[in-house]
């Protein structure tokens, strides 16, 4: 049996003095692993406890969330379906609105934000910081200020969807500009041509595609953030949604979320097909 | 040294002409059709969508006064006492943005060991039965998509106020995105070391163990720390539905016009927002740039 070993003719204690790591990592390295992964598990318990968790109201919560999926069958609209429908299609106007402007609006900003567009420093630093700070602040959040400018109704998700979306799309077009490939800029440098015909003939044609994909990504995620934004009274499906729950008509819950779902795999599926379409298969950073 | 440009043929010329004309205007008839449709989708949504411009134009001079009224005052000569009441109830704040931070971790952790552990079983090179392999993307498809209020909005109902509800129904959105994002990694793997660890003997978990994690393990801590930062900004409006964190205070704040406690709040979950996407970012790179030089 020895002899049939494949490592039955190799000097195992040569190898091991060669290659010392391989046989034997270091303990350091042993104890480094071990203690990045204590600390994050020790963190992980401490917040269990501190937010009180307890198996006991778990179990409890588990029982209860049974009796509610036991009455969310069969899910049934009631009389309300035309208003739900109506409510699904202000969630996608929402949604579409929202994107398109974001869209518009970030795309001149994003060249002010691109370091080899605008080279100087503190205009970088400054744009980017304003780009970051309008990222940190929740959908739900832009929500809740909207409606105090335009009221409720879907108009203030719009816009709300619309401000957060500008912080994503500043930071990942203008990273897309960033790294665009010099040399048809050069190009059209060497032809004479202006700053604006530069970025016009030269990033442009570039980045074009990498930013219809982004914009239909984008789409498809504010679809599902556009689902909720009635819960603060902004629009679309949420208000429903946030309704029934609160009067307990799990059969209508359930209907809601499934019109969410078979809507969200729609739209995955026709813009995952565009993106296709537009950049081939690759995936979206 | 001279240079001569070479010229076609006239009728050679106006055949390529001719072609790239009609090319062009291939592409342009096709861009103003995506145009058009474009066009037609956005005036129905905003025909859906009740955009009213007249209303947003008397708006925004409301939205600029609003902003204007959450600042605080600040005054020069009283700078330390304004600013003191300001952040009135600054240590409140902080425990519960140390909350919001917390749940967003937990749900993070819970949510990234659930969908790490299921990755494998919904990737086709390591999971050959098929149905099990439907079943696990399936249930992750399920739930990336019921967006994580709406599982806040059923736990909250189920296991009463408090931040237990926030954490699963992060921990739930959690499982589906990165369950996805992992499986895509694991699918893209170096097959010739698993065979490597079969030949041996190894099972299907050492296999797992020794051949995929070595090579899959920096793509799946870069995508759990991404995923943290977006949890973060989840965990902010948790309180909105009653389920933990800052955001049942900044609702209260914004619903009662407490003006000034407003901005005092959300620039501290701007900043803790910032400086986590900054902090996770660098590890990233530093992840990934280990990665790529060996």
């Amino acid at each position: 049996m020895s002899q049939s070993s494949p490592l039955a003719g190799v000097d195992r204690a040569r190898l091991e003095q060669a290659y010392p790591g391989i046989f034997r990592p270091s303990p350091l390295k042993r104890m480094q692993t071990v203690a990045i992964i204590a600390a994050l598990v020790g963190l992980f318990l401490f917040g269990m406890m501190w937010l009180g968790f307890s198996f006991e109201k778990l179990a409890t919560g588990i029982s209860r969330l049974g009796v509610i999926i036991n009455l969310m069958f069969p899910p049934t609209p009631g009389h309300l379906l035309p208003l739900y429908l109506k409510g699904l299609a202000e969630t996608l106007a929402i949604a579409l609105l929202g994107t398109m402007l974001a869209a518009v609006i970030a795309f001149p900003l994003a060249f002010i934000a691109a370091k080899n567009v605008v080279a100087q420093r503190a205009i970088h630093f400054l744009s980017r910081r304003f780009l970051d700070t309008i990222r940190g602040v929740d959908t739900l959040i832009w929500a809740l200020i909207f409606i105090n400018v335009v009221g409720l109704g879907p108009f203030a998700g719009i816009l709300a969807v619309a401000m957060s979306d500008i912080g994503s799309f500043g930071k990942l077009f203008s990273e897309a500009i960033e790294t665009a490939d010099t040399k048809p800029i050069d190009g059209v440098t060497s032809t004479g041509g202006s700053a604006l015909h530069q970025i016009r003939f030269g990033i442009v044609p570039q980045v074009l595609p990498v930013i219809l994909s982004q914009v239909l990504y984008y789409f498809e995620s504010n679809t599902r953030s556009a689902t909720v934004i009635g819960i603060v009274g902004a629009g679309g499906i949420g208000l429903y949604l946030s309704n029934e729950i609160s009067q307990q008509n799990w059969d209508r819950v359930a209907f809601l979320i499934i019109m969410i779902l078979i809507t969200v795999a729609i739209i995955d599926w026709c813009s995952s097909r565009l993106r296709f379409a537009i950049i081939g298969r690759r995936a979206v950073v | 040294m001279t240079s001569h440009i070479y010229r076609l043929p006239d009728e050679q010329t106006a055949a390529l002409l001719s072609h790239y004309g009609s090319a062009v205007a291939a592409k342009r008839r096709r861009a103003l059709l995506f145009a058009v449709a474009l066009a037609v989708c956005a005036a129905l949504a905003a025909w859906g969508g009740e955009v009213d411009l007249r209303k947003f134009v008397e708006g925004l001079p409301r939205f600029w006064s609003y902003l204007y009224d959450i600042l605080p005052k600040l005054r020069l000569s009283h700078f330390g006492a304004d600013f003191a009441e300001w952040f009135w109830n600054w240590d409140g704040w902080l425990w519960l943005l140390a909350e919001t931070l917390l749940v967003a971790y937990v749900g993070t952790f819970l949510g990234a060991t659930i969908g790490f552990t299921l990755c494998f079983f919904a990737s086709a090179n390591l999971m050959k039965n098929a149905v099990a392999r439907a079943l696990v993307r399936r249930s992750l498809e399920f739930c990336r998509t019921v967006p994580e209020i709406v599982f806040a909005l059923l736990f909250v109902y189920a296991l009463g106020l408090g931040p237990i509800p926030g954490v699963l129904a992060i921990a739930i959105h959690t499982v589906g995105a990165l369950g996805k994002q992992f499986a895509e990694v694991v699918e893209n793997i170096d097959m010739n070391p698993v065979e490597g660890v079969r030949a041996t003997g190894g099972s299907w978990v050492e296999q797992i163990r020794f051949a995929v994690i070595p090579q899959v393990l920096s793509n799946v801590v870069s995508y759990t720390l991404l995923r943290f930062e977006i949890n973060v900004r989840g965990a902010s409006v948790m309180g909105f539905v009653g389920a933990g964190g800052i955001g049942k205070e900044l609702l209260g704040s914004i619903r009662q016009f407490y003006y000034s406690d407003v901005s005092a709040i959300l620039l501290m979950i701007i900043a803790s927002v910032v400086a986590i996407d900054l902090l996770t970012e660098r590890l990233r790179h530093r992840l990934l740039g280990i990665e790529g030089r060996r």
